[in-house]
C-alpha cells in the first residue's frame, strides 16, 4: 500500500515537474500583464535546446544545457514580448503563433536528434527511496523563490503592480514595456527549463511533440490556481496525479485508453468553467491581456 | 520610437503592410531553413515549382485548398465577432466523425449518403464549437477551451476507429471499413480534387461575405465585434451573436471535415491523416483575408501551396512535415506584429 | 502668509493649444509658501490642462514654470514628484488589489519586504496631519475618501511642498470634506503650498487663501477670498459677458403628463446605491433639465430609462408601463442621446450609412426578412446627412473621421427619426462648436413643438437655464426639484448641487437663495 503511495506521488511529481515550471513561467508572464498561451512552443524549443547541447558530447557539459534551454525558452518568448508589448498585437493570438512556431522549429530543427543517444542524462537523485529528479526539486524551489519574489521584494511588486495598474506604475516612473519584457522573457526560461527537464531527465531521448499537449494545460492551470506561484504546485501535483492515474490504469480497466488521455483536457475544461462560475477570472491580474499605451484608458 | 495614430488607414495600406508582412515571414523562416542545413532558395523553390509547375502540383494545391476555403470563411466570420476559435482542427474531426457515421450505419439511399454526411458534419462541427460558446459565458476563454476540445476530438477519433467502429475487414491497422458508394464525391479525373466540396466551400465563402454584409445577422455581429458598448446601447444580443457565430464556424469546419472522408479517405481514420494541420493554417488564412469570408477564395489557395509544398518539401528535401507549422507561426506572428502599422505611422526619437 | 517672500511655484504666460482649442492662453499664476489657492473654474475652462502641466503630463507651448525663482522643466510626473510636486488626482491611481503599504512602496521601498518599511512611514504621517488609514488594507475595500488619503501620502512620501488637490471634494460627504479641510490645514501650517482645485464655492471660501479663477483658459481675475462672497466668486467664474439668452420661449405646455417615474432605486455599478428613490413628473412638450455634479447619478437615471440598467420602481410612458430592453424602448419611443457618444453612441469603424442605421437596421424599410436593404440605407443616410447638415466627405465615410459635432448630429438624426415621445439627451453639446450647440438646441426645442418630452442631463448650467422648462438637482443618487426654470439662478443650481439644503423646495428664489443672499 505504501508503495502505491510513494509510487503515485513520484510519479506524479514526475509528470508535475514540466506542468509546474511552465505554469511559473506562465505566471511570471501573466502577473505583468501579459497573456502568454505559447508554453507548448516554448517548452518544445526548451526541450531541443537541451538535447541539443546535451548529445553533442558524451561528456556534453548538462549545465550548458540546462542553460541553452533557458536561453532558446527566453529568446523565443522575446518575439512574443516585441510582437505584443512593443507592436501591441493581439496577446491570444501571439501567444497560438509562438506555439506553432515552438513547435514547429523544435520538429524541423529536432529531426536530426531523432533516435539520437543522449550519453549523459540527468541522474535522478534517491530521496527516502525514492528516485526524484534533480529537476522536480529545483521547480519545487522555484515556485517557493518566485512566490517570495512577487510577494516579498520590491522587484517583484512593480512586476505585479505593471500587470494590474499600468497606468498607475507609469505615472510612478516605471517603464512599464521594459518590465513587461523582462517578465515575458524571464517566463520564457523556465518554460524552457520545463523542456530541458523533458529531454534530459524525463524521456532522456528526443522526440518530435514531445510537450505533448503539456503546455497547454499549463496554461489553463494558471488560471485554475488564480495565478498563485505556490498554488500552482497542488494545480501540478493534481494533473501529474492524472497522468499517472491514466499510465496505471491503462490495459488493465476496461475503460477504454482514450478516455484516459482525453482525461486531463477535459478537466481542464471543467476546471476552467468552475474557476469561471464561481468569478476566479477576477482574480487575473486587472491589467492581464492588454497591451498599455500611455493616455488609453 | 513612437506610433502616431493616421487619421485614415487605406485599403492601399493595409495590403502594402499585410505583403511586407508575409514577405519579412519568408525571410525570419529562410533564417531556420538555414539552421536546419538547406538552402532557402532550394525550399522556396522546390514549394514553387512542385506546386504551381505542375499539374499535380496544382491539383494537390486545390485538394488542401477546399478544407482551408471553408475553415477560413467560418473564422473569418467568427474573429469579426471576437470569437476567437482556434479549435476548427477538433470541429474538423467530429464533423468527420459525423460524417463518417452517417454514412456507415445510418441506411439511406445512395443518392442521400453524401449530402447527410455533409448535414450531419456541419452539425458534428457546430455541435464542437457549441461546447465553447457554451463554456465562454461561463466565463471559459474560447481560446483555450476550442484548443482543449481539440485534444478531446482526437481522441475521439482514435478511440472509434480502434475500438467500436473499427473495419471488419482491416487487420493491423486502424480505421473503419469504406462507406458506402452512395457516398463517394466526383473528383476531378486524375486528382484528389473533390470539386463539389470545393464548389460547397465557393458558396460557403460568398454566402458567409453575403451574411457579413448585407444580412440584418451581419450587421449586428460587425456592431458586437467592433465596438460592444454601442451594442449594449442599441440592445444588441451578444451573447446570441456569439453562439450563432460559433455554430457558424464550427458548422463550417464541419462541413470541412465531411468532405474529406466522402471526397478523399471514404472512410474515418486516423486524425492526422484527416487533417494535415487544416485547423491552424486556416487562422492564418482568415487573418491574411483581413476578416472577410469572399477574400479567403484568394488566401485559402495561398496557403494551400505551403501546406502542398510541405508535402513536397519531405518529398525532395527530406524536411519534417513541421516545416507548415513553422511557415504558420511565423507568418501568423508577423501578420499581428504588423497590424499597428496600418493605423500608425511610425515616428522615431522622444514624445 | 508672506505674500513678500518669492513664491514657491510661479507660472508666467503658460499656453497649451490642442487641435481646434486654446486650453490654457497665456496662464499667470503664482504660489506662495504656507498657502492655499484655490483654481476655480467651469467644465472646459482649462483646470485640468494646468494641473496636467504641472504634474509633467503635458508640456506647455509656451510659457514658463519657475520653483522657488529657478525656471524647471517638468518632463514626467515622476520629475514633477522629485522636484516636489504631488497631485492628488480626481480618481484615484492606485493598485485595488494591494494594500495601502504596497503601493505607497511602488516606485520607493526597501529592496526586500518594501511594504514593511513604508508602513511605518504611513502611520507617522497619518499621526502628524491626521490622515487616518491602515497600511494593511487593501485599497479595493477602502471608501473614496480613504483613497484619496493614501494619495496625499504618497505625495507626502515623495516629499512634496506643493501639492495639488484636483476636485478633491467630489467623491467625499460632506463630513469627509470636513476631515479634508483639518488636513489641508495642518499642511498649511506646516509650511507646504496646496492647489485646490473645486466647484464648490462654499469650500473655496472655507479653505483657500486666495482664488484664481479660470474662464476659457485665460485668468479672468485673482482675488484674497478674505472679502469675497459666493455671488463675487460666482460672477467672476460665469462672467458677465457671457450671452446668456434663454433660446426656450414659453414652452407649448400642453398638459398630461407623458413620463411617470415613482421610486426608482438602483446601484451603479460598484455595487453602491445609484438612484434612491427617485420621482418625478415630465409633461408633454417639456423640456426637463437635470443638473448636478458627475457621479450623482445622471448616468444611472438616463441608463435605467434607456433599458440598460436595471432598477426598481415603476417608469410608465403615455401611460403604459415602460419596459424592455434597449431596442424594445426605442421602438416604444424612447430616444437616446449617449453621453460617450464613441464608445457607445456610434460604431467608428462603420460608416456614417452604417451608423445611421444602427437602430432600424432589421426593420423595414431597411432590411426585408434577414436581407438589408443597402439602397435604402444609402438613401436614409443622404437624406439625413442632409436634413442635419452632417459634414461627412461622403456616408461611406468611417464615422471616426467625423468631428464631435457632426457625430453628434448623426446620432441626432438617427435618434429622432422615429418621431420619439421621449428623448433622453445626455450632455448633448458637450465639447460642440457653437454652431453645432446652436443645431442641438434647435432640434430639440423643435421636438417638443410635436409634443415630444425631452429630458436633458448637462453639467453646462447655462445650456440648462436656457432650454428647461423646469430642473431638477440630482445629488447623491436622490432628485430635489423639479423647479419652474424662471425660479432659480445658476446660483441657487450650483449650491443645490454643492449640496446645500433646499430650506424650502419649491419657492427656491426665496428659499434657497434667499438662505444665500
Amino acid at each position: 500500500m505504501d508503495n502505491i503511495v510513494v509510487e503515485a506521488l513520484v510519479r506524479a511529481l514526475a509528470v508535475g515537474t514540466p506542468l509546474l515550471l511552465a505554469s511559473l513561467g506562465a505566471i511570471m508572464n501573466e502577473r505583468s500583464g501579459v497573456v502568454n498561451l505559447g508554453m507548448e512552443g516554448v517548452m518544445a524549443v526548451g526541450a531541443l535546446a537541451a538535447f541539443a547541447v546535451a548529445a553533442s558530447a558524451p561528456d556534453a557539459n548538462l549545465w550548458l544545457a540546462v542553460l541553452m534551454s533557458m536561453l532558446a525558452g527566453a529568446a523565443l518568448c522575446a518575439l512574443h514580448a516585441l510582437a505584443t508589448i512593443t507592436l501591441r498585437a493581439n496577446q491570444f493570438v501571439s501567444g497560438l503563433a509562438l506555439a506553432l512556431l515552438g513547435t514547429g522549429a523544435a520538429g524541423l530543427l529536432g529531426k536530426r536528434f531523432e533516435g539520437a543517444p543522449l550519453f549523459n542524462k540527468v541522474p535522478d537523485w534517491t530521496l527516502g527511496g525514492a528516485n526524484i529528479s534533480p529537476f522536480t526539486v529545483v521547480a519545487l524551489l522555484l515556485a517557493v523563490v518566485l512566490a517570495f519574489f512577487l510577494s516579498a521584494t520590491r522587484p517583484g511588486l512593480t512586476l505585479r503592480s505593471v500587470g494590474e495598474n499600468p497606468a498607475a506604475a507609469d505615472v510612478l516612473g516605471v517603464n512599464v514595456g521594459l518590465v513587461r519584457w523582462l517578465a515575458v522573457m524571464g517566463g520564457g526560461a523556465l518554460g524552457g527549463l520545463a523542456g530541458a527537464f523533458l529531454s534530459l531527465s524525463y524521456r532522456s531521448a528526443w522526440s518530435d511533440n514531445m510537450a505533448g499537449g503539456l503546455g497547454w494545460i499549463a496554461v489553463a492551470l494558471v488560471i485554475f490556481v488564480a495565478w498563485e506561484p505556490l498554488r500552482a504546485v497542488a494545480g501540478a501535483l493534481f494533473f501529474g496525479f492524472l497522468y499517472y492515474l491514466q499510465f496505471r490504469l491503462q490495459g488493465h480497466s476496461p475503460i477504454p485508453t482514450e478516455v484516459f488521455s482525453a482525461m486531463p483536457f477535459v478537466l481542464v475544461l471543467v476546471v476552467l468553467a468552475l474557476a469561471g462560475r464561481r468569478g476566479q477570472a477576477g482574480s487575473a491580474p486587472a491589467g492581464l491581456g492588454r497591451a498599455y499605451v500611455r493616455g488609453e484608458r | 520610437m513612437r506610433f502616431v495614430a493616421l487619421p485614415a488607414t487605406t485599403t492601399a495600406r493595409a495590403a502594402l503592410v499585410t505583403v511586407a508582412a508575409v514577405v519579412v515571414a519568408l525571410l525570419i523562416c529562410s533564417v531556420i531553413f538555414l539552421v536546419y542545413g538547406v538552402s532557402p532558395l532550394a525550399v522556396y523553390s522546390s514549394m514553387l515549382s512542385g506546386t504551381l509547375g505542375a499539374r499535380t502540383g496544382l491539383a494537390e494545391v486545390g485538394r488542401r485548398t477546399i478544407p482551408l476555403l471553408l475553415i477560413g470563411s467560418g473564422l473569418a466570420l467568427a474573429f469579426r465577432a471576437q470569437f476567437f476559435n482556434i479549435g476548427a482542427e477538433g470541429q474538423l474531426l467530429l464533423g468527420a466523425v459525423f460524417a463518417a457515421g452517417t454514412a456507415l450505419f445510418v441506411p439511406l439511399p445512395g443518392p442521400l449518403v453524401a449530402p447527410a454526411m455533409f448535414v450531419m458534419g456541419a452539425l458534428g462541427g457546430g455541435m464542437w464549437a457549441g461546447i465553447a460558446a457554451w463554456l465562454r459565458r461561463l466565463n471559459v476563454n474560447e481560446i483555450l477551451s476550442t484548443l482543449m476540445l481539440n485534444y478531446v476530438a482526437l481522441a475521439v477519433v482514435t478511440y472509434l476507429i480502434a475500438g467500436p467502429w473499427k473495419g471488419k475487414d482491416v487487420r493491423g491497422y486502424i480505421y473503419t471499413d469504406n462507406i458506402p458508394a452512395g457516398g463517394y464525391l466526383s473528383v476531378v479525373p486524375g486528382t484528389q480534387v473533390h470539386w463539389p466540396t470545393l464548389l460547397l466551400g465557393i458558396a460557403v465563402a460568398l454566402g458567409l461575405q453575403w451574411l457579413l454584409t448585407r444580412s440584418t445577422f451581419g450587421y449586428a455581429l460587425r456592431v458586437v465585434g467592433e465596438n460592444p458598448g454601442a451594442a449594449r446601447y442599441a440592445g444588441l444580443n451578444a451573447a446570441g451573436v456569439a453562439t450563432a457565430v460559433a455554430l457558424i464556424t464550427g458548422g463550417a469546419a464541419g462541413l470541412a471535415g465531411a468532405g474529406e472522408v466522402a471526397g478523399i479517405h471514404h472512410r474515418l481514420l486516423e486524425a492526422g491523416q484527416i487533417s494535415l494541420g487544416y485547423g491552424f493554417t486556416a487562422v492564418i488564412v482568415a487573418w491574411l483575408a483581413r476578416g472577410n469570408p469572399a477574400l479567403c477564395l484568394v488566401t485559402a489557395p495561398l496557403m494551400g501551396i505551403i501546406l502542398a509544398g510541405g508535402d513536397l518539401l519531405k518529398i525532395d528535401l527530406n524536411m519534417p512535415f513541421r516545416v507548415v507549422d513553422v511557415f504558420s507561426g511565423v507568418i501568423l506572428l508577423t501578420l499581428i506584429a504588423s497590424e499597428v502599422f496600418v493605423r500608425h505611422r511610425v515616428v522615431w526619437g522622444r514624445a | 502668509m508672506s505674500l513678500a517672500s518669492p513664491p514657491v511655484l510661479q507660472l508666467q504666460g503658460i499656453t497649451k493649444r490642442f487641435p481646434g482649442v486654446v486650453a490654457n492662453d497665456g496662464v499667470d499664476l503664482s504660489l506662495h509658501a504656507g498657502e492655499v489657492l484655490a483654481l476655480l473654474g467651469e467644465n472646459g475652462a482649462g483646470k485640468s490642462t494646468l494641473i496636467s502641466i504641472l504634474y509633467g503630463l503635458y508640456q506647455p507651448d509656451e510659457g514658463r514654470v519657475e520653483l522657488a525663482g529657478k525656471a524647471v522643466r517638468i518632463g514626467s510626473p515622476a520629475q514633477a514628484r522629485a522636484l516636489g510636486i504631488g497631485l492628488v488626482p480626481q480618481h484615484p491611481l492606485l493598485v485595488a488589489r494591494h494594500t495601502v503599504a504596497e503601493n505607497l512602496a511602488l516606485g520607493g521601498g526597501s529592496a526586500l519586504f518594501p511594504s514593511r518599511g513604508v508602513a511605518g512611514r504611513i502611520r507617522e504621517l497619518s499621526g502628524q496631519y491626521g490622515l487616518e488609514v491602515d497600511p494593511s488594507a487593501r485599497v479595493a475595500d477602502l471608501s473614496p475618501g480613504e483613497k484619496q488619503r493614501v494619495e496625499i501620502i504618497r505625495a507626502l512620501l515623495g516629499g512634496a511642498k506643493v501639492l495639488i488637490l484636483d476636485e478633491p471634494t467630489s467623491v467625499l460627504t460632506p463630513q469627509e470634506a470636513q476631515g479634508l479641510f483639518r488636513v489641508m490645514r495642518e499642511l498649511r501650517a506646516d509650511g507646504r503650498s496646496l492647489i485646490f482645485i473645486s466647484h464648490k464655492l462654499d469650500e473655496v471660501l472655507d479653505i483657500a487663501d486666495r482664488v484664481t479663477v479660470l474662464r476659457r483658459g485665460k485668468v479672468v481675475g485673482g482675488v484674497p477670498t478674505a472679502g469675497a462672497t459666493r455671488e463675487s466668486l460666482a460672477e467672476l467664474m460665469v462672467g458677465r459677458s457671457v450671452d446668456f439668452t434663454r433660446k426656450r420661449g414659453v414652452g407649448p405646455g400642453s398638459p398630461g403628463v407623458l413620463l411617470a417615474v415613482r421610486d426608482l432605486t438602483a446601484t451603479g455599478s460598484r455595487g453602491l446605491p445609484a438612484l434612491r428613490g427617485v420621482s418625478f413628473d415630465l409633461a408633454r412638450g417639456e423640456v426637463l433639465g437635470v443638473a448636478g455634479i458627475a457621479g450623482n447619478g445622471q448616468s444611472e437615471l438616463v441608463e435605467v430609462l434607456a433599458g440598460l440598467h436595471a432598477a426598481t420602481g415603476t417608469v410608465m410612458l403615455d401611460g403604459q408601463p415602460l419596459t424592455g430592453g434597449a431596442q424594445a424602448r426605442f421602438r416604444t419611443g424612447v430616444a437616446h442621446i449617449p453621453e460617450d457618444r464613441i464608445h457607445s453612441g456610434t460604431v467608428p469603424s462603420m460608416t456614417v450609412a452604417e451608423n445611421v442605421a444602427l437602430r432600424a437596421y432589421d426593420q423595414p424599410p431597411l432590411a426585408r426578412g434577414l436581407a438589408r436593404d443597402l439602397g435604402q440605407v444609402d438613401d436614409l443616410a443622404r437624406r439625413e446627412v442632409e436634413a442635419y447638415g452632417v459634414a461627412t466627405p461622403g456616408i461611406h465615410t468611417p464615422s471616426r473621421l467625423l468631428s464631435g459635432g457632426n457625430i453628434q448630429k448623426l446620432i441626432l438624426a438617427r435618434e429622432l427619426a422615429g418621431s420619439p415621445k421621449l428623448i433622453l439627451a445626455v450632455h448633448p453639446t458637450y465639447g460642440l462648436d457653437i454652431g453645432a450647440t446652436d443645431q442641438v438646441h434647435r432640434v430639440l426645442l423643435e421636438r417638443t413643438q410635436a409634443g415630444a418630452g425631452v429630458l436633458l442631463v448637462s453639467e453646462d448650467l447655462d445650456e440648462l437655464l436656457s432650454l428647461s422648462d423646469r430642473i431638477a438637482v440630482m445629488v447623491g443618487g436622490s432628485l430635489l426639484g423639479p423647479f419652474p426654470a424662471g425660479e432659480v439662478t445658476r446660483e441657487s443650481l450650483g449650491l443645490l448641487m454643492g449640496g446645500a439644503h433646499p430650506h424650502s423646495v419649491p419657492g427656491a428664489e426665496q428659499g434657497v437663495v434667499g438662505g444665500a443672499r
